[in-house]
């Protein structure tokens, strides 16, 4: 149930790169997260933020967010920690991608899955993210740093039990990667 | 969750999920287990997964699932499901994205004591031979062309190459070379993954063992397999890279839409399937033999890398340093076959994902000299702990498409493993047990610790138990190789 019924949180709000605190305890990985002013990340964890859940044999995240364009940057993000990507302290590079109007599940899996190709061909990780959606048309504006290390290899993000959720804060969702 | 009270004991070693369990089941679920491991896999949904994959049009008999059995993604791991052929579907989430993910048994007439002074340096020359670890590419790189020829040829290109003998090819699954591959079928994108990864193992729980033959229980089939006692062997883990990733996303990607074209309704978006005689089913198909192929390549690139490795430390040192293969065979495949099923042959798909083939004595396919034994199957072990050597019986041809294990299966989640296992800590437990180790990460070693997986012994037990296998051999490790 959604407390207001506008903004549909299943389409983007085009907001800019938010900073933000995963909600598991990490290191830091990206300048952006050094950056985060303590009292901000605190109030933006209730909207924004993932967690991990406990699986057998894969990795699977919680992500939660107020609309779809920060679902996706908030996924990404997460998926950068269970990386363990380390990027080098170099001039960030920007790459631009689009996506299909598509239902909310597939989106979230076309556009990680499109993140992991870029980590395994260019080794590039990306910590900044303007996502928005027009005419039922994606992009994703990123930019990022090649990686110096990476500590878990993904495969692929996963359709398993795969749902976007509405809340009354906005969106959330379970994602299943296979490593 | 399955409540346990819905499961029925067959026998000490069989239990069941009946089809009237849900309406919607094509079949039941048969379990290989004991109790105390029906218990263990009960605790995550591997059996809701089971009971999930029965869902899948075209099903012929029930799921089954092995001991080792552990949650995974849509289809559990270790489980295997026959569809029929061409009308039942193919699912490339029921097969996984590491397309041919499988193992590479290798023997020797190196006897350890021989050779125990010279372990630590053949440990730095696998690890600088065999090339692993998350990115890492191989040596070899492929021009598109080349790509394709391996796509087709599989090992077989290999042997071209100067990489690998005839008994290797004669002693792998299908030659090392399935017939169907097509790469037209297979995206810009995985090719573009696959040129620099060939001869490289990955990470995760992929790996490059040497071993003991530490007791033999069948001497008639060690003696076919080449396995003495106290002699060393190799077993190279690992499977079809990015390559085999991104055919199966790309193609779990496409059939999204592809269930609602063909009316297919299904618990699990993960398990999305088309009909074997549909195009878009042929075409999965034809590109997931080019991984297959591609796979069967890369283990036999790097069978030729540890064969260097043990020349260039044990040549001079030894009469004979040579490795022969044993065995090679897939644990993550859809392979189409034909079984006895109410006493009538079919032609089937039989959906593996992290079980293996177990075909038994006289089944075709198999090399000359093993066609009276049954074919080789390989259950590694998690790191640090026993592997074993089982061949296939007439059971697991009747009871289970020709099935068995393919490991020792995870029991505590990754993230639970780094918290309670410190890798350095592990990496001192193993050497000081007289393994040699190298490991490109401490963090992956904790999460492959031994603590982190079933009892290995416990379920070859429980094959052996049931008939599915007959025990060869049980190999201890002495040198571990990990990404």
């Amino acid at each position: 149930m959604i407390s207001q019924a506008p903004p549909d949180p299943l389409s983007s709000q085009a907001k800019p790169p938010h900073c933000l605190t995963p909600a598991i305890a990490v290191k830091p990985l990206f300048d952006c997260l050094k950056q985060c002013v303590a009292q901000e990340a605190e109030g933006y964890l209730k909207q924004t933020g993932f967690r991990e859940i406990e699986h057998t044999a894969d990795r699977e995240l919680e992500v939660w967010a107020p609309d779809m364009a920060q679902l996706l940057e908030t996924a990404a993000r997460g998926m950068n920690v269970i990386s363990g990507v380390l990027t080098a302290d170099q001039v960030p590079q920007s790459r631009t991608i689009q996506f299909q109007n598509a239902d909310p599940e597939t989106l979230l899996v076309d556009f990680l899955n499109e993140l992991l190709y870029f980590v395994e061909t260019e080794r590039l990780a990306f910590d900044q993210f303007h996502i928005t959606e027009t005419g039922g048309i994606w992009e994703a504006r990123l930019s990022g740093k090649p990686i110096i290390s990476q500590e878990k290899e993904i495969k692929a993000v996963t359709f398993h039990r795969l749902e976007v959720r509405r809340t009354e804060q906005g969106l959330t969702v379970n994602i299943v990667f296979d490593v | 969750m399955v409540p346990i009270k819905e499961i029925q004991r067959i026998s000490e070693y069989e239990w069941e999920i009946p089809q009237s369990y849900r309406n919607e089941m094509r079949g039941a679920v048969r379990i290989f287990a004991t109790r105390r491991l029906l218990e263990e896999i009960s605790g995550d949904k591997s059996l809701e997964q089971a009971v999930n994959s029965t869902t899948l049009p075209g099903l012929v008999g029930n799921v089954l699932v092995m001991p080792d059995m552990h949650q995974g993604y849509g289809f559990p791991i270790g489980g295997v499901a026959a569809t029929r052929y061409p009308e039942g579907v193919i699912s490339p989430g029921a097969i996984g994205y590491d397309i041919n993910c499988g193992v590479r048994l290798l023997a020797s007439q190196i006897e350890y004591e021989s050779v125990v002074d010279w372990l630590g340096d053949l440990t730095t020359s696998l690890y600088q031979h065999c090339p692993s670890g998350v990115g890492e590419s191989g040596e070899i790189r492929l021009s598109e062309a080349e790509l394709e020829k391996v796509c087709v040829e599989g090992s077989h290109w290999t042997q071209k190459k100067g990489y690998a003998t005839e008994m290797d090819l004669r002693r792998t699954e299908e030659t090392g070379r399935i017939a169907g591959a097509n790469p037209s079928k297979v995206s810009p994108r995985a090719k573009s993954r696959g040129r620099p990864q060939l001869g490289t193992l990955g990470a995760g729980n992929h790996f490059l063992e040497v071993d003991i033959v530490e007791q033999i229980f069948d001497p008639r089939a060690a003696q076919e397999m080449g396995l003495q006692e106290g002699m060393l062997a190799v077993q190279i883990h690992c499977g079809s890279r990015g390559f085999g990733h991104q055919i199966c996303t790309d193609y779990v990607r496409e059939f999204q839409s592809v269930v609602k074209r063909y009316d297919i309704e299904l618990p699990d978006r993960e398990l999305v399937c088309a009909p074997l005689d549909s195009p878009e089913g042929q075409n999965y198909l034809a590109a997931m033999c080019c991984a297959a192929n591609y796979a069967f390549a890369n283990r036999q690139v790097l069978t030729h890398n540890a064969r260097q490795a043990f020349e260039e430390v044990l040549a001079g040192k030894v009469k004979n340093w040579h490795l022969f293969q044993v065995y090679d065979l897939a644990h993550n495949m859809g392979k189409v076959e034909d079984h006895k099923v109410n006493n009538e042959v079919i032609t089937v798909c039989v959906h593996r994902k992290g079980a293996t083939r177990a075909f038994g004595p006289g089944s075709p396919g198999l090399p000359p000299e093993f066609s009276k034994i049954g074919q080789p199957v390989l259950v590694p072990g998690s790191m640090g702990t026993a592997s074993w050597v089982l061949v296939g019986t007439q059971e697991s041809m009747e009871r289970a498409f020709g099935s068995c294990c393919h490991g020792a299966g995870r029991v505590m989640s990754r993230s639970q493993a780094k918290k309670t296992i410190r890798g350095e800590n592990l990496r001192q437990e193993l050497i000081q047990s007289g393994i040699h180790i190298q490991a490109g990460s401490l963090a992956g070693l904790a999460e492959e610790a031994p603590q982190a997986y079933k009892d290995v012994d416990a379920v070859v037990q429980t094959v052996s138990g049931a008939g599915i296998a007959r025990k060869v051999a049980r190999l201890t490790p002495v040198i571990v190789i990990k990404g």
